[in-house]
């Protein structure tokens, strides 16, 4: 794995190859950061919770949010199309049997668009070299502690798709309001860190 | 020639490339199971050579904890493209 990540080095490459575009005029002056802005603009776990929440009370969606990620969550008024190109968007949903956690070993990818910028915890090394070999030791030291019967199946974000695990819903939340079961969803539920 | 399809077993490639690549290291030499087509991409190797490179099938591969670490009951499922992976000839 890339653990070495000299960002002071390459923050500096950066910097200077943005002002050598700006002053060659191939580049408004600002214009990256304001491009970047736009990306992040509306990024946020409360995306995450809202599609949780309809495959909750929904079960169509639900099958069409783990067939066709991209297609469903337009349903919500949400897309993965907010980059330069639409990303791919994998969905998957815990069960009494099997829980899902998702890292990306190579680098830091993740869906932004849907959980917002991601937690430092997920870009860490420990985190990326750990949960792929000991998934449940990590798990537990998250304070989240599996059944021995509950299969775990890791996903690797090692190239172009952005992934979402849908937690479980809990116990006792029948009378709840789709917006009631949303605000009970948490960033780590939706990576698969912790359960809801 | 098995053709990649999901079912099919894959073996990883072994090669180490120099410069970049999105084969993980952990999964290499390991048979894993494709699952599903995850869209096609040019080969990441190629484009940060500055190579266009052709749009090719990438895929959800499952392995076995104890195929790639030597023990474990869980599963890694690794997205991998083509050129990545070698089918396994069964036998008929």
């Amino acid at each position: 794995m890339s653990g070495d990540h000299p960002s002071s080095v390459i923050s500096a490459r950066v910097r200077h190859v943005e002002a050598l575009l700006e002053s060659r005029g191939l580049l408004d002056e600002g214009e990256i950061d304001g491009r970047i802005d736009e990306f992040l603009a509306g990024g946020s776990p409360a995306n995450g919770a809202r599609i949780t929440a309809r495959a909750w009370v929904d079960p169509g969606f639900a099958e069409r949010l783990l067939a066709d990620a991209n297609e469903a969550i337009r349903e919500v008024g949400l897309s993965m199309a907010g980059g330069l190109q639409e990303q791919r968007l994998k969905v998957v949903a815990n069960t009494a049997d099997e829980h899902n956690v998702v890292v990306c070993t190579l680098c830091s990818c993740y869906p932004i668009a849907l959980l917002g910028p991601s937690p430092g915890w997920y870009k860490s090394e420990a985190y990326r070299s750990r949960v792929v070999r000991d998934p449940r030791g990590v798990l537990r030291e998250f304070g989240l502690e599996l059944p021995e019967t509950t299969r775990i199946s890791v996903w690797d974000a090692s190239a172009e798709s952005r992934y979402m695990v849908v937690p479980r819903r809990p116990e006792g939340t029948e009378g709840l309001s789709e917006e009631q079961l949303a605000a009970l969803v948490t960033r780590k539920g939706l990576i698969g860190t912790a359960a809801v | 020639m098995t053709e990649l399809a999901p079912g099919v077993r894959v073996r990883a490639r072994t090669a180490d490339p120099d410069g970049h690549t999105r084969l993980p290291r952990y999964v290499r030499g390991a048979v894993g199971v494709l699952v599903e087509e995850a869209g096609r991409h040019p080969l990441a190797d190629d484009r940060a050579r500055g190579r266009a490179g052709t749009p090719q099938p990438v895929w959800h591969v499952r392995f076995a904890a104890a195929d790639l670490f030597g023990s474990g009951d869980h599963t890694v499922t690794v997205e991998l493209w083509s050129d990545y992976l070698t089918p396994i000839e069964e036998p008929a």
